[in-house]
């Protein structure tokens, strides 16, 4: 009957009867099974989690005429008035400039918007995660599906920049694919890790928002890196910087300029290492998360 | 076979968000239910060594005052707090109803609900489609179905969310107090869902206040003070230790008028007491 030795084995044999046990807290074996579950039990679940993020996104739009399109149309027009804007400040022909700034902007914002909602993943799903028993990983793909349906939605003024600017593209351009993909995975990594911390520090959200404006200053995401030719303390900057290498494995092929091998395995460490720490600070904080909501 | 064990579960509260040496000393000082965990972090004993094991056809009834550990005990069974000592197994189909709003979604059309929560059991989309008619025409709410939930009124909000727990037939029914904002109509309707359920085989686990509905539901009812079981047995035998004298009487007097399990276990207890 019961199953006294600690490992919890939820969801064995059928559906039709599953057999639940939780213990207390026994060490980092134990922990590691139930988060592993928790991610298996989750992706098992994915149409919830895209069913939840879809809705988020309907709900902040309901009744609106344009509906998400109003997230295209302030892209749209962001880019288009600070392009003429900044290409005119900076002395830069606006055929180049514009398209470089508007992937710029429309990548940061989906990076930055992962990192952001990472933070509040759980402290907002607080009345699912104290009303009933639901696996975790739900709620940091949510997270992961609701930015990247807006993400979905400011593509299209990618490709009115291409369209309307003559911009040359070829199927290199698809080899930001892997680098997006890439991106959803850190980014339901940090959901855990940022989710957590968010849930047990309050004040960590607003950390994060001030480093994320940080970031978004010290990035080549306005300016590019050939800008800082004479600066070499500028330059390491950007060498110790985690977001320049991830956005560059996807900016690069998109505007149709190389990405070195050294770029790529750059991109993959930070990612690597991400998951690492995400993955220790899941199974050690899981079964805490519903005390601190 | 399913059931529901609980080996010794404690349950403690980090006490995050307060000024923790001023209230280490209160805490070290006090008796009752504040302490330290492993980590000498201050803490509040919430549940304390909570032993039984329930079977098929158990309704179990939890009574105490507030603040006694009903609602922490309903979320430890739920699976939703680990628990800082001691086992807990389960074995069948779980659904919890701890707060009325069941984790719905308020700015959610109560259909919209509805199809989440099909989703949340991994239903297919003839079974979600099933769950919906089955939830529309259970809950009774007609137009409102098709409208946010956020404009219900608080008896509706419970139908969907009843209708939406126990549509999915859960084998294990873990149910808080709030069920009783529903009318007299639909509670009647509700005791008779959960009675069929509970025919087959399964298990209801509920905690209120009403001493009558306890009687009226339940077949083992726990009392739980400070966080630990006072009394476990019969509805009424423990009703009769938990309650004043007089409260009592009225109570076994309600059971009087509407019988099925009151009269038997009334005339029992009666029997008990004059031997």
């Amino acid at each position: 009957m019961a199953d006294l030795n600690g490992t919890s084995r939820a969801m064995q044999a059928t559906r039709r009867q599953p057999l639940f046990t939780m213990s207390a807290d026994r060490g980092w074996e134990q922990r590691f099974g139930m988060a592993k579950q928790d991610v298996v039990e989750g992706f098992v679940l994915w149409r919830l989690s895209w069913a939840l993020g879809v809705a988020d996104i309907r709900l902040r739009y309901r009744g609106s005429i344009l509906g998400p399109f109003w997230l295209t149309l302030s892209t749209a027009v962001m880019i288009g008035s600070m392009g003429i804007l900044y290409a005119d400040l900076f002395h830069m022909d606006i055929h180049t400039y514009l398209p470089y700034l508007g992937v710029s902007l429309i990548l940061w914002n989906f990076l930055g918007s992962l990192v952001l909602d990472a933070g509040s993943c759980f402290t907002g799903a607080e009345g699912l995660i104290k009303g009933t028993r639901m696996p975790f990983t739900v709620h940091a793909l949510r997270s992961v599906v609701r930015d990247t349906i807006v993400f979905a939605h400011n593509v299209v003024v990618i490709f009115l920049l291409v369209v309307l600017l003559h911009v040359p593209v070829s199927l290199y351009s698809l080899l930001a694919i892997p680098g997006l993909l890439l991106w959803l995975i850190d980014g339901f990594a940090l959901a855990f890790l940022f989710g957590a911390f968010c849930s047990r520090f309050r004040d960590v959200p607003q950390i994060i928002g001030s480093v994320m404006q940080i970031a978004f200053f010290i990035t080549p995401v306005m300016w590019k890196t050939n800008a800082l030719g004479s600066h070499p303390g500028a330059e390491l900057l950007i060498r110790l910087n985690p977001f320049y290498y991830l956005l560059e494995v996807v900016r690069g092929p998109l505007l149709g300029e190389d990405v070195t091998i050294g770029m790529v395995a750059k991109a993959l460490v930070v990612s690597a290492v991400l998951i690492l720490v995400s993955a220790l600070a899941f199974a050690r904080t899981r079964g805490r998360l519903a005390y601190w909501m | 076979m399913t059931h529901l064990s609980s080996f010794n579960i404690s349950v403690d509260f980090p006490l995050y968000h307060s000024d923790n040496r001023s209230l280490k000393k209160s805490v070290l000082g006090a008796a009752g239910r504040f302490g330290v965990d492993r980590n000498r972090r201050p803490v509040v004993q919430a549940l304390r060594d909570i032993s039984f094991t329930l079977r098929s056809g158990d309704r179990l009834g939890l009574i105490g005052a507030n603040g006694s550990g009903k609602t922490t005990l309903l979320r430890a069974l739920s699976g939703i707090y680990q628990p800082s000592n001691g086992t807990l197994s389960i074995e069948g189909r779980l659904t919890s109803l701890l707060d009325s709003t069941l984790g719905m979604n308020m700015d959610l059309t109560g259909r919209e609900n509805i199809r989440l929560r099909g989703l949340f059991l991994g239903m297919s989309r003839p079974d979600n489609a099933r769950l919906e008619s089955d939830v529309e025409s259970f809950a009774e709410i007609g137009q409102f179905i098709d409208l946010p939930v956020r404009n219900y009124s608080s008896g509706m909000v419970v139908r969907l969310a009843f209708a939406m727990a126990t549509a999915a037939q859960p084998e294990i029914l873990l149910m808080d107090e709030w069920i009783m904002a529903g009318d007299t109509a639909f509670l009647e309707k509700a005791k008779q869902r959960v009675e069929a359920m509970v025919r087959h085989a399964d298990i209801l686990v509920l905690a209120s206040h009403s001493s009558a509905i306890i009687a009226q539901w339940c077949n083992r009812v726990i009392w739980l003070e400070h966080g630990r079981i006072m009394a476990d047995g019969r509805p009424l035998d423990v009703l009769s230790e938990y309650l004043p004298p007089e409260l009592f009487k009225e109570v076994t007097a309600s059971i009087r008028i509407t019988p099925e399990i009151g009269e038997v276990g009334l005339a029992e207890h009666l029997q008990a007491n004059d031997g």
